[in-house]
């Protein structure tokens, strides 16, 4: 028998451990992770709520095909290590997926037990896995082993342009195949948005920088404060030796709203905002050097997760009140569904059907947001209800706002590099197969190409394009 | 790890040159490019602009004026002590092309920075002549670096100790009164000083550029702390700048957000030096 939805009746379904967690009022005054992790108990029980169906259909709701029945079949029989191998063949950054990624509309929406409200918890579950295999030593001898199998080629040189999850993830796929690989960083930090965007307790700095030390014993080279397209340009690469390039900048150019009052001094874009705190840690100034911008009552306009992190961080650095401003409803946000619960819990308060009209100010300084109430219309093409002004208007009173509606493609690259053709939004055009750009052998991938979009998606992106990097360079 | 090769006081105590050894950045930097720099690992990032570059010898030149944490930080590297973080070139270069006659006014540590600007100006042939100006004359630079390519300094002093007494908009004025062929005019300084040579010229009709100084963060189109507008319109003086047309620059919109962190920067550089002072 392998029926779609399998016999409940036949083995009583226990509920899903729940993930231990800092309570909301200790956590919302600190910067340490929310979710603290499984122990090996809780994962082992948890892992035993997996049905090992015959036909997984988890496996195809991840965007880079983790074999999620494979990993957890190991962790029932308590072998870590047998697991993280299973994880670690197509998932390059599993302790970062397994704490960032959407599960609820990926893996487990895919689970047979979604119907019944209680998937397994395949994210917690593969966090677990890479924490307790990073906490192990056999993380060096893993490292070793992959060495031997594979001579580096020194001839076989490939660059990777900016350092966020689809460039490390194609790094770490061409390197372990032996390609001897260049990661090109603007910022003085390796990582991208994994360091400067999200907040350290939603994913610790030192996981970032875990995953990173790993590649770098896989012989990664990591250039900081190097920005390609400008101080060496795209193509000038070949002529340095590289066979091939990886563009993955990301879509890190802030949109502001184009409404009156934004240039006032305390209007920030959540890129500002959040690298001021997690790259440049302003929240330790004056012990660091870089400027904190100071707020009692906050306000964040937006609902994704950028929105979330802006205002949990907000609250964190001491806001009297934070308020989330969305112009639809709590059930069009575009967030993980976890971040909007963790908000709430932490008592940001959230304001739906407000779109802001205009900031106002005094002595050139922020004192209110002026919003219109909306109503929900019709669907739009993104098939949620589409927000209708109603004319009205009311003023909320705020000292500092945080923008975090979205962003842009980074232009620095796309206008140094005139012979990348882009779509009509602006992103690089790419083969959708195989990932390269109209430039031969300079391949793109991650929120250049898609626009915002998730880590794993980025890392599925680049896991498909290094594997055609791979072919064409005669690695696989 | 940026070396610093020479180390100069134009002005003791005040006004600081460091020649670096940056080959990468000096085989791409152009007039009107900029560094971002960050001193130490608790560091923040600031914008400084090239004042010179030489690709042959694979150096920068940058001159700040002490204002704040970082820069006080800089001031103390010594020659072959090194700059933790320097990445660059950023920005778009200034726009340079033969156009006869250009006129480039530099006030302070603006000076420094136009000077790049005047010489890609004398590179493509044009006639350059620069009107720098400061409160004083000891307070001064450049202008035996400037007076190799240009065809005239005018100096200005507020107290006539040096030149013309008087602003440089004063000696501005005198200037394109006497050469109607001006093409156009370069202003690199203080926002009240951009600001007035962009009303000056605006009625003569002479093209003029503004090199923006605001504040940054990432210095790569990341943040928008940098934002500027432009003939009503939002730029980011990162990446579309830091150059833009003068007579469109909202210049109090710039001066009121170069205002956003002034006391926290003063919290921050007492802090500093305080611990230097225990040291």
């Amino acid at each position: 028998m392998d029926a779609g939805v399998p016999a409940m009746s036949a083995r009583k379904l226990r509920p899903r451990v729940p993930m231990p967690m800092q309570p909301p009022l200790v956590r919302r005054g600190n910067f340490t992770e929310v979710a603290l992790g499984y122990s090996l108990e809780q994962a082992v029980a948890e892992a035993r709520r997996c049905l090992q169906c015959k036909k997984p259909t988890c496996q195809g709701g991840c965007p880079v095909e983790v074999d999620c029945k494979g990993f957890i079949a190991h962790l029932v029989h308590r072998d870590v290590e047998g697991a993280f191998a299973v994880i670690k063949r197509t998932n390059s950054l599993p302790a970062v997926c397994g704490r960032v990624c959407p599960q609820e509309k990926q893996c487990e929406r895919a689970c047979k037990l979604a119907p019944t409200g209680e998937p397994v918890a395949i994210g917690r579950l593969e966090r677990f896995v890479a924490d307790t295999y990073y906490a192990s030593d056999a993380c060096a001898s893993a490292i070793a082993a992959a060495k031997q199998c594979r001579l580096p080629r020194e001839d076989v040189r490939v660059a990777c342009v900016g350092s966020g999850p689809s460039s490390l993830t194609a790094a770490g796929f061409l390197a372990a195949l032996g390609a001897q690989v260049t990661v090109f960083e603007g910022l003085h930090e390796v990582g991208g948005v994994l360091v400067y965007g999200i907040p350290e307790f939603r994913l610790p700095k030192s996981i970032v920088a875990t995953e990173v030390e790993h590649l770098r014993r896989l012989g990664v080279e990591f250039r900081t404060n190097w920005v390609v397209g400008q101080t060496v340009g795209l193509t000038e690469l070949f002529h340095q030796g590289y066979r091939a390039v990886f563009v993955g900048t990301g879509a890190g150019l802030p949109q502001f709203l184009g409404i009156p009052g934004e240039s006032l001094l305390g209007v920030y874009s959540a890129n500002e905002y959040l690298t001021r705190v997690n790259l440049m840690r302003a929240y330790a100034f004056p012990r660091y050097d870089t400027p904190l911008p100071q707020g009692r009552y906050v306000t964040v306009i937006g609902g994704g997760n950028v929105a979330m992190d802006a205002a949990r961080t907000a609250l964190r650095l001491g806001a009297q009140e934070v308020t989330v401003v969305y112009r639809r409803t709590q059930a069009e946000m575009p967030c993980r569904a976890e971040e909007l619960e963790h908000a709430l819990e932490e008592g940001i308060r959230v304001r739906e059907l407000l779109a802001p009209v205009a900031f106002e100010g005094q002595d050139g300084w922020l004192s209110g947001l002026r919003v219109e109430r909306m109503a929900l219309g019709e669907p739009d093409e993104s098939g949620r209800r589409r927000p209708v002004p109603t004319g009205e208007t009311e003023v909320l009173a705020t000292d500092l706002c945080i923008i975090g509606i979205g962003t842009g493609p980074n232009p620095v690259l796309l206008r140094a590099t005139p012979g990348l053709r882009l779509n009509a939004r602006g992103y690089i055009d790419v083969d959708p197969t195989t990932g390269e750009t109209s430039i031969p052998m300079v391949f793109a991938g991650g929120d250049i190409v898609t626009g915002a979009a998730t880590v794993v998606l980025a890392m599925g992106a680049g896991r498909r394009a290094a594997r055609e990097i791979a072919q064409r360079l005669g690695l696989i | 790890m940026t070396l610093i090769l020479r180390r100069r006081e134009i002005i003791a105590g005040q006004t600081i040159e460091l020649v670096l050894h940056a080959p990468a950045i000096a085989a791409k930097a152009r007039p009107g490019h900029f560094v971002i720099l960050r001193v130490h690992p608790e560091g923040e990032r600031i914008p400084l602009t090239i004042a010179d570059a030489d690709a042959q010898a694979g150096t920068i030149t940058l001159v700040f004026l002490v204002v704040g944490t970082t820069t006080a930080l800089l001031a103390r590297l010594q020659e072959q002590e090194a700059i933790l973080d320097v990445c660059g070139p950023l920005g778009q270069p200034t726009p340079i092309r033969p156009v006869g006659e250009v006129v480039c006014v530099g006030g302070g540590t603006g000076i420094a920075a136009m000077h790049h600007i005047a010489k890609g100006h004398a590179q493509v042939g044009n006639r350059v002549t620069a009107i720098i100006g400061a409160r004083t004359a000891s307070l001064l630079l450049f202008e035996e670096e400037l007076s190799r390519f240009c065809e005239k300094v005018i100096v200005a002093t507020d107290d006539g100790s040096r030149g013309v007494r008087g602003l440089v908009t004063d000696a501005l004025r005198g200037h394109l009164a006497a050469h109607p062929g001006v093409a156009e005019v370069i202003a690199v300084g203080p926002v009240p000083m951009m600001r007035a040579v962009a009303e000056l010229t605006r009625p003569l009709g002479i093209s003029t550029v503004a090199s923006l100084n605001a504040i940054m963060v990432d210095g790569m189109g990341m943040c928008g702390a940098c934002r500027v507008r432009v003939g009503g319109v939002i730029r980011f003086a990162c990446v579309d700048g830091p150059d833009f047309d003068a007579h469109a620059v909202d210049f109090d919109e710039l001066a009121a957000r170069l205002r956003a962190f002034v006391s926290q920067e003063r919290q921050s550089y007492g802090c500093r030096c305080a611990c230097h002072e225990r040291a």
